[in-house]
């Protein structure tokens, strides 16, 4: 489709309400990187004149707002090309140091795709992993995560919240269960990161990982927390020229480095507040659409973080959902949209049954969302979901009172 | 994934969504796919005396490419008899609403909805 035809259909863009996928770049934090393009060039590692030590300089001060915001010290945070590399450093980097002894690793069914895909990797290289099941609101029971201890086991790696429904784990627990059986806490903070309290000395976390275009700062950068009391030990990914005490060689890209700092020094300050503000404005989604329409359902937990709320609509079909309300830029559980025809292994993990995962949309609003648009998207939703189920045989089943889960379908 | 004009055009514009009664003789009702799979189509046929399909009527659970097979399924069978539309091809329904190729599975449940619908029908009417 050419770009005409595209904004034919959306003449004016859609409402943003994806922001778990990514968040556009706070304006503050635009004006921060700015010098480091074309001004202040110079590589951070240069040391011979001004070029290098003002970038270094602007390295350094970010790397200091990094830590303010999880209660580190600036000596920990090294910076990556975002929470992926740093999923994959934790994991490896662990196993790479200490996996002659310790050969077992713990996570959870609903991490992040990148934690799942290197534990995998792991285990072709001869670990055990343990991917330990969700209740159904998505937390980890904790009874669950000490059984499944062994005195092999190398690391347990568990979000801070999570990308689809927004469950918020209970980090300081687990860290104490962790510290306590001499185990590494990994905890991807990529959701979690300036949106709520992380602090890496109260919840025992070892090694962390940050994402930068989550928090309304650039994307390319983030960063991974890596405990220097106990000092934890790291396998590199990559060899080169030992930057960043040797974890991550590499030029470091000084303008989105600056940008992901000043992004985490605005959350620092602003993160109560906009969680106030999030809540009131998921509260009103909440309201309008759970307890406003009729057979709409939670997927997660009520009290995850605000910002996501994650929904199944029954009797719809996610991505015909997606196409009628294309006013507003959500995402889907549903098979339909992800490129395997598989629904949300996520929501799979919570036993939403199939059909219910086939319905999931999830809204996602941020620090630029506005009660309007919140009210906008209300009544698209409301409108669409009132077409659809008039579309849909399965609603005409529910209204005769025919049980959808006692059919024989003849699938094909 | 940008949506494809005609397939979003069967959504805002709908034709023959609806509903007849299953328990009419003249009626044939097609119900194929399955929740779980993210795709069910109802699809049904007025048959007249002589064989024709007077009317049709679809519902669906699924995505806007089943949603719009569905449809275009209920255009083109009205007016034929019940042979010509058995000929109908998901192919062509997919060429018609310019399907991309993780689509065309809707299609094909669409041209089994209106041989299931057919089907019915004969069954019903001992043909």
């Amino acid at each position: 489709m050419t770009n005409c035809e595209i904004k034919k259909q959306t003449p004016e863009r859609p409402i943003y309400m994806d922001y778990q996928a990514t968040t556009p770049l706070d304006p503050r934090v635009f004006e921060v990187m700015k010098p480091y393009f074309l001004e202040k060039f110079g590589n951070p590692h240069s040391r011979s004149h001004q070029f290098g030590w003002e970038a270094e300089d602007a390295v350094e001060t970010a790397r200091e707002h990094v830590a303010a915001l999880i209660n580190a010290d600036p000596k920990e945070i090294i910076f990556t090309s975002g929470a992926t590399e740093s999923n994959n450093m934790a994991i490896k980097g662990l196993a790479g140091f200490y996996g002659d002894k310790k050969k077992h690793i713990i996570t959870v069914q609903t991490e992040h795709k990148c934690v799942l895909d290197a534990c995998r990797h792991m285990e072709m290289e001869g670990f055990e992993v343990t991917y330990l099941p969700v209740e159904k609101d998505g937390k980890l029971n904790l009874e669950v995560l000490k059984a499944a201890i062994r005195p092999d086991t190398l690391v347990v790696s568990v979000m801070g919240v999570n990308n689809e429904i927004g469950t918020i784990q209970d980090l300081a627990a687990i860290g104490k269960i962790t510290r306590e059986h001499g185990v590494f806490f990994h905890s991807d903070l990529a959701q979690a990161f300036g949106k709520i309290p992380v602090d890496v000395e109260a919840m025992n976390i070892d090694v962390a990982s940050i994402s930068g275009h989550k928090i309304y700062g650039p994307k390319g950068i983030g960063a991974i927390y890596v405990r220097r009391r106990p000092r934890v030990r790291l396998e590199a990914l990559f060899n080169g020229g030992g930057q960043e005490r040797g974890f991550r060689s590499g030029t470091l890209p000084t303008p989105l480095v600056a940008g992901l700092g000043e992004a985490a020094r605005i959350a620092k300050i602003e993160m109560a507040d906009e969680f106030k503000r999030l809540k009131k404005l998921h509260d009103k989604l909440y309201n309008a659409l759970v307890k406003g329409i009729p057979d709409v359902f939670v997927n997660g937990s009520k009290d995850g973080f605000p910002g996501n709320i994650n929904l199944s609509f029954a009797y719809i079909e996610g991505e015909s959902m997606l196409m009628a309300i294309r006013g507003l830029a959500v995402s889907s559980g549903s098979a339909c949209t992800s490129a395997s025809l598989e629904p949300s292994y996520v929501l799979h993990a919570l036993g939403v049954g199939e059909e219910l995962a086939h319905t999931s949309i999830r809204f996602g609003i941020g620090r630029f969302t506005t009660e309007e648009e919140v009210d906008r998207a209300i009544e698209i939703v409301k409108n669409n979901v009132e077409k659809l189920r008039a579309m849909s045989p399965l609603w005409d089943m529910a209204q005769d009172g025919i049980d959808i889960t006692k059919i024989e379908w003849a699938a094909h | 994934m940008a949506y494809s004009e005609k397939v979003i055009d069967h959504y805002e514009n709908p034709r023959n969504v609806g509903r007849m009664d299953e328990s009419d003789s003249h009626i044939g009702t097609g119900l194929v796919g399955a929740p779980a799979c993210g795709d069910v189509m109802k699809l049904q046929i007025r048959v007249s005396d002589d064989g024709i399909i007077e009317d049709a009527k679809f519902k669906t659970f699924g995505c806007g490419s089943a949603i719009a097979s569905s449809s275009l399924a209920t255009e083109w069978i009205k007016g034929k008899t019940l042979d010509e539309a058995n000929q109908i091809k998901n192919t062509e329904i997919a060429q018609e609403l310019s399907l991309p190729p993780v689509k065309i599975h809707c299609s094909m449940l669409a041209e089994d909805a209106i041989k299931s619908a057919i089907a019915d029908y004969k069954k019903k009417n001992d043909k």
